[in-house]
């Protein structure tokens, strides 16, 4: 219809121009005397910056029957310290504008401050002060673990986070800490004691697994200085890489039903074990995700909203962690149709290991990705979160230098290629939560599995 | 203009929301939003879409409940594309409308309404405050989202209608952030935009005039498939952009941003009753505006004793008046706040087109910070006095329905 001839003074379509050249923030790597690491990337446009620790502390460092404790030690490091209670500590930080945000990650925890460039440097000095030695009060330990548990309750009230939850089970061996949320599930929280607490702490908090990233209105030498003053003062010591067993809970397909009464919808999950972020073939599953269903216009959603109208969305993904994280498609539909709506998904993850993608779907996938890589990088906190990522998975330097001409290298025969070896339709797992009178009287249409009922409450 | 990154965002506010549907077509404003996806003149049912990010751009449309709007941050090498599209629906939007695309849009919205309320624990909440707030007549009472029958009722000719009502030049208002040239995006704009023909002007709106208060105190009590009581307590308070707007909007810091605020210390980490506690505005800028506590409890607290709870630390801030510290912390809170969020082209956009609807000069952006560096503690008590009392209040407050019945059967 494009291009047409144009009726009642209306302008054809214009061309776009040639466009103006990019290039990621230009960073800096630095070490301080304990070992830690320092990545500086000025980067200049208001008055601000991010400044984040990185700490080799995520999910899967934890002892097994602590799980959560990387999340609860977390957030305590900003619950009480030596000189300061927790209140005194909040208090402080937001006198100066300043904004915490702690963030337990599989593979690493991270603590993020951004401030306004003429607080930032007291706000970095208070940070470390408080992060270098936490008092981790009995009460605030006590404290998050409710809230936690409070957290665990509304989840399991909430059909998009017991679907998750539930996906995560039903993927992994019970032996994979993938297998559990990373916050941990209520008898692992509550099993946490004090002294575990201070343990973790002290095994993971060191300076051979510490990255400090700094993104915004500050020049190197400033970053660094700010940075040696604040975190040189650090027990040296490397914290041991961990691993945990990413294997699958079992073999083949399986259906299974979480009954959830009164739903007025189904959340839907279809997916399986995936693959780790350092893998040769990232870009190819990059784009191959992209045409499946990692953008608007990509054949899961168009089919199922947009030709269909069973749901408001639905969308692909592979979730990235040092080991094998899980690739899922998500989307929650009338609960009427949802057998329909898992077969229209289980036939599109077919139909790209089939044959190759067209030459429009390719182009669409890897144009928007490099296209859109500039506006990924607006503000100090993404910047700093790019160069974290970076940093948890060992990418080289240049990556963000090389992304855009590696997204658009990939060929239709790349995207078949990742579809046959990363999709395996023969082991997705589909999980239904919803109401399970109607969603058992569809099961016939999905005759592929053995059907497994799950109580979320049992498993817990 | 920012030239720092080859990236331009574009952003148009229609002076439109739910507030202008008609009786019996609730939700229309936002299932026409998605109509507006659905293809122009020159453009193919999901076209908009797909040329966008074809471009490397990133794209969406939202109703609220007095305008709609609808924004692209693009490369700013396509720029001109983007004013071409978004001139293509505004002056050619009926020739791509048919019932068959309408018919599944209307399922899409419903998908969508169970999605965001039906099936979320507290879901309801986006329909009952208002309701419980406004008055029946008022533009404000009505749910956003619409009703199903409503929906149901929608018709081609309700498309036609509103679109030559609202989304007219004279109606909306056209921003342009970030990386471009200003004489020659000009021309495009003067070239794309420039053709399509004014209104006939808005439709003489039904009154929104508010009292300043309630005049007493509404309870609506909602058992629901809930684990934990949450309770939303709104108060009548002054339009957004008027003085008083900031005092108002530094106490809801004061009282609920972030762990340092009054309802944090005192229900979470002193008292232990709530997991979660935060305040906000709904910045209208026509009848009346409404700040909202809104506080999660713990397992095992009732509705009631957190709704005492919640009370006393409001009833509090008159026999512990708001100090300058306090307004200190909630004016760097705010002030970091909108330098962070203006990092970004689409949000500078988005705000510019607010500031040029509601009072007709974009710069206001300029004087934000500003606005609210003035704000006293005197102003932020006098706002309590006024408005904080027990005759302008409404507690819309969850329990587990297990609880309630027990509560019942006791």
């Amino acid at each position: 219809m494009t291009g047409a001839t144009q009726a009642g003074g209306r302008v054809p379509r214009p061309d776009s121009l040639p466009p103006r050249p990019y290039r990621f923030p230009r960073f800096e790597r630095r070490r301080l005397d304990n070992g830690g690491k320092l990545v500086i990337a000025p980067a200049r446009k208001l008055p601000l910056a991010t400044v984040c620790i990185v700490a080799e502390a995520g999910a899967v460092t934890e002892p097994a029957g602590r799980e959560g404790i990387a999340q609860l030690v977390g957030d305590l490091l900003l619950e009480g310290s030596a000189g300061y209670s927790g209140a005194e500590i909040a208090e402080r930080f937001e006198r100066l504008g300043a904004v915490v945000e702690i963030e337990t990650q599989w593979d690493v925890s991270v603590i993020c401050v951004s401030a306004l460039r003429q607080h930032l440097e007291s706000a970095v000095q208070f940070l470390g002060e408080v992060v270098r030695a936490p008092s981790f009060p009995e009460r605030e330990v006590e404290r998050l673990k409710s809230e936690r548990r409070a957290e665990l309750m509304r989840q399991h009230t909430e059909p998009r986070g017991l679907a998750d939850d539930m996906f995560s089970r039903v993927v992994y061996t019970a032996a994979s800490r993938y297998s559990r949320p990373i916050g941990g599930t209520e008898k692992s929280v509550t099993s946490i004691s004090g002294q575990d607490v201070q343990r973790f702490f002290d095994d993971r908090y060191r300076a051979g697994g510490l990255t400090i990233v700094i993104a915004g209105d500050v020049d190197v030498d400033d970053g660094d200085r700010m940075t040696r003053s604040a975190f040189g003062g650090w027990p040296a010591g490397a914290p041991v890489i961990a691993t945990t067993n990413d294997t699958p809970a079992r073999d083949g397909r399986g259906l299974h039903i979480v009954p959830k009464a009164d739903a007025q919808q189904a959340e839907l999950r279809i997916g399986h074990v995936g693959v780790p972020r350092n893998h040769p073939d990232y870009y190819s599953i990059v784009i191959m995700n992209a045409v499946l269903g990692g953008l608007f216009s990509s054949r899961i959603n168009l089919n199922l909203r947009e030709r269909h109208g069973y749901t408001y969305g639905a969308f692909s993904g592979f979730d990235w962690r040092r080991q094998c994280g899980p690739f899922s498609v998500s989307t929650a539909v009338q609960t009427e149709v949802t057998a329909r709506a898992a077969k229209e998904v289980i036939a599109e993850i077919d139909r790209i290991r089939e044959a190759e993608v067209s030459a429009a779907e390719l182009s669409l996938a890897t144009s928007y990705l490099d296209g859109v890589f500039p506006i990924r990088y607006e503000t100090t906190e993404s910047i700093a979160d790019a160069l974290v990522t970076l940093n948890t998975f060992g990418l080289p330097d240049n990556f963000h230098d090389v992304y855009r001409e590696r997204i658009r290298a990939v060929t239709t025969h790349d995207v078949l290629r990742a579809a046959r070896e990363y999709l395996t339709p023969d082991a997705l797992q589909v999980l239904m939560v919803g109401d399970a009178g109607p969603l058992r009287a569809q099961l016939e249409e999905l005759a592929f599995a053995p059907v497994t009922l799950h109580n979320p409450k049992d498993e817990s | 203009m920012d030239q720092t990154a080859p990236i331009v965002a574009v952003n148009l506010w229609y002076h439109v929301g739910s507030a202008n549907e008609r009786t019996g077509r609730t939700g229309f404003a936002h299932l026409f939003e998605h109509m507006l996806f659905q293809g122009s003149a020159d453009v193919d049912s999901n076209e908009h879409f797909e040329l966008i990010q074809r471009a490397g751009g990133t794209l969406n449309g939202s109703t609220w409940l007095d305008r709609t709007n609808y924004f692209e941050t693009v490369p700013s090498n396509h720029l001109e594309l983007v004013l071409w599209l978004e001139s293509n629906r505004m002056g050619h939007l009926l020739p791509a409308m048919t019932q068959q695309k309408l018919d599944n849009q209307r399922d899409v919205v419903k998908n969508e309404r169970r999605w965001s309320l039906d099936n979320q624990p507290y879901g309801s909440w986006w329909e009952r405050l208002p309701a419980l707030c406004y008055p029946l007549e008022h533009p404000f009472h009505h749910s956003l989202i619409g009703s199903n029958e409503d929906l149901d009722a929608a018709s081609l000719e309700d498309i036609g209608d509103f679109f030559r009502t609202y989304y007219t030049p004279d109606n909306a208002v056209l921003s342009i952030a970030g990386d471009f040239d200003p004489a020659r995006t000009r021309a495009w704009v003067e070239r794309h935009f420039g053709p399509i023909p004014k209104g006939g002007g808005r439709p003489s709106a039904t009154s929104d005039a508010m009292p300043p208060r309630f005049g007493g105190w509404r309870r609506e009590v909602v058992p629901d498939n809930v684990a934990l009581s949450r309770l939303f307590l709104a108060f009548l308070s002054p339009v957004f952009g008027s003085e008083a707007y900031y005092a108002a909007s530094v106490c809801a810091a004061v009282l609920g941003l972030k762990k340092g605020s009054r309802l944090y210390r005192s229900l979470v980490r002193d008292r232990r009753l709530a997991s979660d506690t935060k305040a906000f505005t709904y910045d209208l800028s026509k009848g009346s505006d409404l700040l909202v506590l809104d506080v999660t409890g713990l397992a095992g607290v009732s509705g009631e004793e957190l709704e005492v709870a919640v009370a006393a630390e409001v009833d509090a801030l008159r026999s512990k008046p708001v100090t300058g510290e306090e307004v200190g912390r909630a004016v760097a809170l705010l002030e970091s706040d909108y330098v962070t969020a203006i990092q970004s082209a689409g949000e500078r956009a988005d705000r510019l087109s607010m500031f040029a609807t509601y009072f007709g000069d974009p710069s206001l952006i300029n004087e934000q910070v500003e606005r609210y560096r003035k704000v006293t503690a005197k102003a932020v008590n006098e706002f309590v006095r006024d408005r904080l009392g027990s005759d302008n209040r409404a507690s819309l407050l969850y329990v587990p329905r297990e609880a309630a019945t027990r509560t019942a059967a006791a």
